[in-house]
């Protein structure tokens, strides 16, 4: 049952996959990658508000909504952040972020 | 909750309609008629402004998600009008041929920005503030890869989408250990229930960061200057205006509504976070050649500037940064307009290309001057008024030191400001950039951002206004 595992313990997983997604994006050179660990770290949100929902104020449903709105931006985030990879792709044949330093200081 | 209740949100449905309008008639007008489109979308822009100087009732809408009064009315005129000098800059930029026929995407892009904006800033409830928050972003990253032939405009959009993605990440994880605490996400009651224990304080201190990316705080401001280099110009000035304008409101009604309580918490991070955004910016804007890079820079000392209205907590302090951001508006589109009007005649953006723009440009090279020197700060002009009130607001509290630091720093940026229109008015040049005859918009626009340069500032009545409106932040509404 659910009522056996402390809170804590969903605390400590979804803050783990927070930092790693905090550090996968300040290290990893692939826009994709990076982009991957953007949804880590919304995913270690989405599960933040689930668990407290569920055991702190389980009577509202507030966090539950939240999640879902969550999933439903990080889509659209996602869609409009491919499409520019592709058109960074068109033109500079590369979507490595060592290539991208037309702009720099 | 009753029929006419729902007028409350009469600034965003006036948007919502407005944005179906131009989709609808971007069908009808030919190729040949993209000029009359141009200006039927100006004319929808301007009915939307001009409705919100009608008297704004305050309310709360759907359960106190959205609650409106006279302030954020203000900031929403704030918002509208400087999109409506934005596009009246931008007919010149439009009017390439290659451009012409996807004026409608822009605007629809653009006006969908503004109604998220006008949400977020609406917002009673961090579900909304959220949804608000991402309507105002990602259209913004669609637009700065507006250019897809240009490589450089791609590398603008990928910057600001994955910062933008990665910034409301951090917010959302901050918002989570505030409910984890009070169990409410209503501004009014987690204003409440936050006690200040460290949970809290790590709460906002993740979404403190989050709004730094968005108005570009050092040491989070690594993308502002890429991405205004890449993007469009018509964006870049929206990104330092309308986008950066709207992140500081919101930033003040979370502050003072659900941290209130951790007012000594918030008071030294700001503190420290003014002195190094207002140094870095000013130091890297003296060694910029490219103009809108320049601004940029200029732009990021600018917001230090801003927190300093925001330290003080109090409905003066919130009436000192909508005032100044009402100046900063004039006078940054000023520049922003004789940036791009140059831009869309010659393609030009490189400070040495304006060397002997005086000789051959007088009237572009006035306003120019006029909008550095109220950037700066100099006393006739509106900007001086703006800058001077910020300091009163900081030192209200007691921070000598850091006013100090902040005019030591005007005048290392009246040095930089001073360089432009020292290059534009006294340095001779082979190839000036020759005369041109700018558009009637852009004409127009630039009238106004004058204007409002030189009436602001000598008009009392504006800031006594602020203020009143800025009490309700205070009394009743929470």
């Amino acid at each position: 049952m659910i009522e056996d595992i402390p809170l804590s313990h969903i605390l400590i997983v979804s803050t783990l996959i927070f930092f790693i997604g905090v550090y996968g994006f300040l290290t990893r050179k692939n826009m994709i990658t990076m982009l991957i660990s953007v949804e880590l770290v919304l995913n270690a949100v989405n599960i933040n508000f689930v668990a407290i929902n569920r055991y702190l104020y389980p009577e509202r449903l507030e966090g539950h909504f939240f999640a879902l709105f969550v999933i439903g931006i990080a889509a659209a985030e996602a869609a409009v952040a491919i499409a520019i990879f592709i058109n960074l792709y068109r033109n500079i044949r590369s979507i490595d972020v060592d290539e991208v330093t037309e702009m720099k200081y | 909750m009753s029929f006419s209740e729902i007028f409350l949100m009469r600034n965003e449905l006036l948007l919502v309609t407005a944005v179906l309008v131009i989709l609808i008639a971007d069908l009808s007008f030919d190729a040949d008629k993209r000029k009359q489109f141009y200006y039927f979308s100006i004319f929808l822009v301007f009915i939307v402004t001009v409705s919100g100087l009608f008297p704004a009732k305050s309310g709360l809408l759907f359960g106190g998600m959205y609650q409106t009064g006279p302030l954020q009315a203000m900031m929403k005129n704030i918002l509208n009008f400087s999109t409506l000098i934005i596009l009246l800059q931008s007919w010149g930029w439009f009017s390439h041929v290659n451009q012409q026929k996807r004026i409608g995407e822009f605007m629809i892009l653009l006006l969908s920005t503004l109604i998220g904006m006008g949400y977020m800033i609406s917002s009673g409830h961090f579900l909304m503030f959220y949804l608000g928050l991402e309507l105002a972003t990602i259209p913004l990253a669609a637009l700065a890869a507006y250019d897809y032939y240009n490589s450089k405009s791609a590398e603008a959009g990928i910057k600001l989408i994955l910062l933008a993605a990665f910034s409301s990440g951090i917010i959302l994880f901050g918002i989570s250990l505030i409910y984890a605490i009070t169990g409410t996400m209503y501004f009014e009651g987690a204003g409440q229930l936050i006690d200040g224990s460290t949970l809290s304080v790590l709460g906002l201190v993740l979404i403190f960061t989050g709004l730094s990316f968005k108005i570009s705080l050092v040491p989070f401001h690594l993308w502002a200057a890429d991405v205004y280099e890449g993007s469009p110009i018509a964006l870049t000035s929206y990104l330092s205006v309308v986008s950066k304008g709207s992140a500081v409101f919101i930033l003040l009604i979370v502050l003072n509504t659900v941290f209130a309580s951790l007012n000594d918490i918030w008071d030294p991070l700001i503190y420290i976070i003014i002195i190094i955004t207002i140094t870095v910016g000013n130091l890297f804007a003296i060694r910029q050649r490219n103009i809108k890079r320049f601004l940029a820079f200029s732009s990021i000392a600018q917001a230090g500037f801003i927190m300093l209205g925001v330290i003080n907590n109090s409905a003066f302090g919130v009436a000192t940064v909508v005032y100044f951001m009402l100046v900063y508006m004039f006078s940054n589109l000023a520049a922003f307009g004789v940036v791009s009007a140059i831009s869309a005649e010659t393609g030009k953006e490189s400070i040495d290309d304006y060397k002997g723009f005086y000789g051959t440009n007088p009237k572009l090279s006035l306003v120019m001057m006029l909008a550095m020197f109220s950037l700066a700060g100099i006393p006739p002009i509106a900007g001086f008024f703006g800058k001077f009130f910020l300091f009163t607001a900081a030192a209200e509290k007691g921070y000598y030191i850091l006013v100090l630091i902040a005019v030591l720093n005007t005048i290392i940026s009246l040095y930089y400001y001073l360089l432009i229109i020292k290059t534009m008015f006294i340095e001779k040049s082979d190839t000036p950039i020759p005369f041109f005859k700018s558009n009637l918009p852009m004409k127009i626009s630039l009238v106004i951002c004058v204007l409002g340069m030189v009436i602001t500032g000598f008009t009392s009545g504006v800031f006594d206004y602020m203020v009143e409106m800025s009490d309700q932040l205070f009394s009743d509404m929470y």
